[in-house]
């Protein structure tokens, strides 16, 4: 019989580590890999220099002189026109030139300090709910937040209430519109989404079925047909008809679409959520309510934030589509600014910076996403 | 024994009948539970002794027969249902704790929400449990980070948080690797003598022949025999429990 003296732990072999076994072991671990990474290097090497030339390096810069904080930055003596900014390479000062159309639409430009407030107050939000993260009654600040936010964003773009101006909303455009209708429609659908998909799994048949048409009705119609359907169709069966507003026809078409997508997203949550969960929570006596807002939707949704961000990413990208009931989002001034006789074809300029505009918000919603997971990730915590 | 003949019955079980689809599952139990009893239920698998204490807490539903648990009859009335839930706990064979909750939030949440205590109270009763299952340390974990045992204490600390009077136990030590068996075994041997009812589906057999008033043994979904400790084990009438405990008794004895 053999007894072994308990061994103490030792660090890995020097081999394991170093920069050249990172590029044996991810790059080259084989003919094929190393072939892989050829050829992605190769596209690489054709694709971004090009690129980078036509934004960048040729691209015109001749803004003529920028107020920018205050601060006078001269770019050039005056600001470039079609004519002489080129063809082979972009025409920033086109941009420029249209920054105003693209971020506010056609808002009031002695008004624009009122988008301006409601994007700081959006960031102010995400800095406050930050902060109170450790307070004692955060939950309570939260909730107040999240009630007073809409209501003073709202009195702020939109105006009356003998406070401010009236803007109408067939103003609104650009990337002001499309935040408006992305942010409403993933707010305002989230909670219904969220009921259906209780409801979908509901023991009480007419709720259950009521919900499990409405999703598979919704599921099986295009963004299109709703929009279509809930700007031109919507207001035949209301009293006020034509004088319904158009964005918010679009807004309950979109908000009715979304909470779909996310009843069958949040519903895959809750399908992972053992049945232990479900009696634990029965067995120590809480309501259906409690046991739901207690025990199971805080799991299901925590689950779920992966494909919640990405569900809520598509209707962004979707809310482009607004552009063929007549909203003028940002995508859609593109086309409308291209139509400028003295800045004519000047779309590539125009796309190229809504990609770059999008992408940095889409980027963004889904680095959030992926720090929320880890943050709610009690699962596997040491 | 005699002097358990006074007390009166907190459980009462007659002609209870149940089916999962077309399977009997359940066949005319009948049983009664004095107020301080301790009582185990063993058998085979699939012999129906989860689902009937799981049916003293209404988690199954059944089709036939009454149940009435401190005086109050099982119905589909979901307040009496709730009512008959804050007096009884269960105990889990997988812990069910809420992964999501720290240790010491698993055991206040019932109190909190269903037995409207504040959150002081609660936690400082919390607390007190978690001393007396002897993780007190680790309050502000979160369950995953437990070993078994210590999840399944836990477990019965936060059944205990509200004060109920008859603890049903699921298997409690089946999903434990053998170190950690014991040390909830002493735990519920605490509680036995604490005086609270207690219901146990187990296959421990040192727990039975130590703690339990009675053992019951189940077959097929009904109830085969049942016995004090020492003439359970010493004198099994019924070959099926002859059979069943030479089953489960060779590797111990």
């Amino acid at each position: 019989m053999a007894v072994n003296e308990l061994q103490s732990t030792r660090k890995p072999p020097i081999f394991q580590i170093g920069a050249i076994l990172w590029l044996r072991t991810n790059l080259f671990s084989s003919w094929v890999n190393g072939l892989l990474t050829l050829a992605s290097l190769y596209l690489l090497y054709i694709s971004i220099p090009p690129l980078l030339d036509w934004m960048v390096l040729s691209a015109n810069f001749n803004f003529g002189t920028v107020n920018i904080l205050g601060f006078e930055i001269k770019f050039s003596e005056v600001m470039a026109d079609n004519q002489n900014c080129g063809r082979e390479a972009a025409c920033w000062p086109y941009i420029y030139e249209k920054l105003y159309m693209y971020i506010y639409g056609f808002y009031p430009r002695e008004e624009s300090w009122r988008p301006d407030t409601v994007y700081g107050l959006t960031a102010l939000l995400f800095v406050i709910v930050r902060l109170v993260r450790n307070y004692k009654y955060k939950n309570r600040v939260i909730l107040s937040l999240i009630v007073a936010y809409p209501i003073v964003s709202y009195i702020l773009l939109a105006g009356g209430f003998g406070l401010l101006p009236v803007v109408e909303t067939h103003r609104w455009g650009g990337l002001l519109l499309t935040l408006v209708i992305a942010s409403v429609g993933i707010i305002v659908s989230f909670p219904i989404g969220v009921v259906l998909a209780l409801g979908r799994r509901s023991d009480l048949r007419v709720i259950k079925l009521f919900s499990t048409l409405f999703i598979e009705f919704i599921r099986a119609v295009p963004l299109i047909t709703i929009l279509f359907m809930a700007s031109f169709v919507l207001p035949l069966f209301l009293e006020s008809g034509n004088n319904f507003d158009k964005l918010l026809r679009a807004l309950i078409g979109i908000a009715l679409f979304q909470a779909a997508y996310f009843a069958e997203v949040v519903r895959g949550g809750l399908q992972a959520i053992p049945k232990g969960q479900y009696e634990a929570a029965d067995a120590i006596g809480l309501s259906y309510l409690q046991k739901n807002a207690l025990i199971i939707l805080p799991q299901a949704l925590k689950i779920s934030i992966p494909n919640i961000v990405g569900s809520s990413i598509s209707l962004f990208k979707d809310t482009t589509l607004v552009l063929i009931i007549g909203l003028m989002d940002m995508l859609a001034m593109v086309n409308m600014t291209s139509q400028d006789p003295y800045w004519l074809g000047r779309e590539t300029e125009g796309y190229v910076f809504v990609t770059m505009v999008m992408w940095v918000i889409l980027y963004s919603m889904s680095r959030y996403s992926r720090k929320l997971e880890i943050r709610f990730n009690t699962e596997n915590k040491n | 024994m005699e002097t358990e003949n006074n007390k009166s019955n907190i459980i009462e079980i007659s002609e209870l009948n149940k089916w999962y689809g077309d399977f009997h599952a359940l066949k005319n139990i009948n049983m009664n539970v004095k107020e301080g009893e301790i009582i185990v239920v063993c058998g085979p698998s699939g012999s129906g002794k989860s689902t009937l204490i799981r049916c003293v807490n209404f988690l199954e539903k059944f089709q036939e027969g009454n149940i009435v648990v401190s005086g109050i009859e099982l119905t589909d009335d979901a307040q009496k249902i709730r009512k008959i839930r804050s007096e009884v706990a269960m105990v889990f064979q997988h812990f069910n704790l809420f992964p999501h909750l720290t240790i010491v939030d698993n055991l206040t949440l019932a109190p909190i929400w269903v037995h409207n205590e504040t959150k002081e109270e609660a936690r400082e009763k919390a607390l007190k449990f978690l001393e007396r299952v002897d993780i007190s340390e680790q309050a502000e974990k979160y369950p995953n980070q437990l070993s078994g045992g210590q999840q399944q204490r836990v477990a019965i600390a936060r059944s205990l948080c509200t004060s109920p009077k008859i603890m049903l136990f699921d298997e409690p030590t089946s999903a434990l690797d053998p170190e950690m068996i014991s040390e909830v075994l002493d735990v519920m041997v605490e509680l036995a003598k604490g005086g609270i009812t207690m219901i146990c589906v187990t296959h421990e057999m040192g727990f039975a022949k130590k703690m339990a008033n009675r053992i019951i043994f189940m077959d097929e979904g009904q109830i085969v025999e049942e016995n004090d400790p020492i003439n359970f084990f010493k004198n099994p009438e019924s070959n099926r429990l002859q059979l069943f405990l030479s089953q489960i008794l060779t590797h111990d004895e």
